[in-house]
């Protein structure tokens, strides 16, 4: 029997048109990964949510501060070291840069020193506290990121500093 | 007879305390303000006469006289006489009346002219005299292309300052520096090379983040640098001709304070992926490195001795930084600086014999001078926040970083402290200098 023309165009047709559908059907990757960061986030269990980062009166606190050339933590900084390690210790998917600073005084390059000092004594303190070493990160920018310019010690003590620095929040 | 004399005399006595009070005020014309702060009371009198053109087109742009001149006078140790005392105009050495420039006291002689030649470039022909010997010391000529004649000028400059002194010049030297504009958020940084003299300023390269510590290669072909555009201090090295760069050390922590060995095979750095900021000491042709000071120190700021056998460095292993050195190839450090609370940032003459640093002192840094065989430093610029001392290749003056307010500028001084000039190259802040070495032809 022979099958008219128009019917086997047809079905040709068809055919084509299906096998284009499925190629239009993949869903864009964009769209699939909430889903897949929502299956990979751990939470530790803990009193913080994400959010607690922007409303916690102490997680909202991302500098600490040094006097001239120490890398101590002062007393006064022990809490925002502690909730810091909380949240990192209830979420081991966060990341944290350390950014290290020093004021102005003295030489670039041996600044750039003073400046990890103070980053991996936040670094340490966190991590007794405990946060993993993997989530933090120390980079030490010296003298070169001043929040002021003044040259005197009400400016100065601003500028040496720890700012935390959340890269991944979960 | 006499009553002339005595009378011209008197008239060119007149001429030239008014000259004095001219000169005083300081410089103008088309250089980068240079503003000369102290006085040259002590420094060699020498009259450049201006270089006549020969040629049927119009004169060139360039004033080669006045490049000269304010090399001659920017170095400290000479001091031209001004436009408005020379009073006659010698081409050439048989032009030249002795008297007239013995009666202003003038040591030395220094004239020229430029001739066009038929394919355009300029052949730049000058004669330099001692005046109270009358005696010719040199007669040279040098062609340069019209828009080369900055080069040309600082070339002449270097070979009178040598005559004159036994001392090779460094006019015909480049600078390098970095550069930052805007606040906050907005910063714009560069590192940049121009004359020694501020002129023909070229952009090496630009960034959104922190650059720092430039140094060049011997051969004066490349700068290494420090750039914080990976998110970290890393250190590169790039060819000035061409913009190609490479990546030399981007490892965890800070990568910092790159300097060329003499040699040019080796760079040494700061590392402190290890744990504490250390010296090491890279072959350039594979990237090896080497540790050579260990321990829980800050180390940094290493600087090669002109024989490439020791580095003197910056550590604050007693407490607070002071400059060390040790042998290039490692081993035991011995401490060099003993005066002053600080003692950072070396910068080390052509000869070895002395040190530039960074010397602090409660809040006030100035730049000192140490005098490597007695270990006496004294300071040679006034602070409160000097920084990044630069010797010039001949080690006859200093680059240096001061503070105005909230900017940072250049200060060029002269080795002896006595003559002071603030640079000022661009808009924002200027800071780290690095002074090049020689220039070779074809740079």
């Amino acid at each position: 029997m022979k099958l008219p023309i128009r019917v086997i165009l047809t079905a040709t047709v068809a055919g084509v048109a299906l096998a284009g559908c499925n190629r239009v059907v993949k869903p864009p990757a964009a769209e699939a990964a909430p889903q897949q960061a929502a299956s990979q986030a751990q939470d530790n269990g803990g009193k913080y949510t994400v959010d607690s980062l922007d409303s916690d009166s102490c997680l909202r606190q991302r500098v600490v501060y040094f006097d001239f050339d120490k890398s101590e933590i002062k007393p006064e900084f022990q809490a925002q070291i502690a909730c810091h390690a909380a949240y990192l210790r209830q979420f081991p998917g966060a990341r944290v840069t350390l950014e290290g600073n020093a004021d102005e005084r003295g030489t670039r390059e041996y600044n750039l020193g003073l400046g990890e000092r103070r980053g991996n004594a936040v670094d340490s303190a966190v991590a007794a506290a405990g946060a993993s070493p993997s989530q933090l990160n120390v980079v030490s920018y010296g003298e070169e990121r001043p929040v002021c310019k003044e040259h005197n010690e009400g400016c100065w003590q601003k500028n040496r500093r720890v700012e935390i620095v959340y890269t991944a929040k979960q | 007879m006499t009553q002339r004399i005595f009378a011209r005399f008197l008239a060119t006595l007149v001429l030239m305390l008014a000259a004095a009070a001219a000169f005083a005020q300081g410089l103008s014309g088309d250089v980068p303000t240079i503003d000369i702060k102290n006085g040259t009371a002590t420094a060699t009198p020498i009259a450049v006469i201006p270089f006549a053109f020969e040629g049927a087109g119009l004169p060139p742009d360039t004033d080669v006289t006045a490049v000269i001149g304010n090399d001659l006078n920017r170095c400290g140790q000479f001091r031209t006489l001004p436009k408005t005392d020379i009073v006659e105009y010698p081409t050439r050495g048989s032009e030249i009346k002795f008297p007239t420039w013995n009666l202003l006291k003038q040591a030395y002689i220094l004239v020229g002219r430029q001739i066009e030649n038929p394919g355009g470039d300029i052949r730049v022909e000058f004669e330099l005299y001692d005046v109270a010997k009358q005696q010719q010391l040199l007669a040279l000529a040098i062609t340069g292309q019209r828009t080369g004649l900055r080069d040309v000028a600082h070339q002449i400059a270097d070979l009178a300052y040598e005559k004159i002194t036994g001392v090779r010049g460094a006019f015909w030297t480049r600078i390098a520096y970095i550069t930052s504009t805007g606040t906050g958020n907005n910063i714009q940084y560069a590192l940049m090379v121009a004359d020694s003299d501020g002129f023909n300023p070229q952009t090496v390269v630009r960034s959104r983040e922190p650059l720092l510590s430039p140094a060049w290669s011997p051969d004066g072909a490349k700068l290494a640098y420090v750039s914080f555009e990976r998110g970290n201090s890393s250190i590169y090295i790039q060819e000035i001709a061409t913009g190609a760069r490479e990546v030399v050390s981007a490892r965890k922590g800070i990568n910092g304070a790159p300097a060329f060995s003499p040699d040019g095979r080796k760079l040494a750095l700061t590392l402190s992926f290890a744990g504490h900021p250390n010296i090491y000491s890279m072959e350039l042709a594979g990237h090896q490195i080497t540790q050579l000071t260990r321990g829980f120190a800050i180390d940094t700021e290493p600087k090669w001795m002109p024989d490439g056998q020791t580095i003197v460095f910056t550590s604050d292993r007693s407490g607070k930084p002071q400059l060390y050195q040790i042998s290039a190839s490692g081993g035991a450090a011995t401490r060099i600086t003993f005066q002053g609370d600080y003692n950072a940032n070396a910068s080390i003459a052509w000869d070895g014999k002395h040190i530039a640093m960074v010397q602090g002192s409660g809040n006030v840094y100035r730049i000192a001078v140490l005098d490597k065989t007695t270990g006496d430093s004294k300071p040679i610029s006034v602070g409160n926040l000097d920084d990044h001392p630069s010797y010039a290749p001949n080690a006859s003056m200093l680059l240096y970083t001061a503070t105005e307010g909230p900017r940072d500028v250049l200060y060029a001084v002269s080795a002896n402290g006595r003559v002071r000039q603030r640079l000022v190259l661009a808009d924002g802040d200027v800071r780290e200098p690095a002074w090049s070495p020689y220039r070779q032809r074809g740079q």
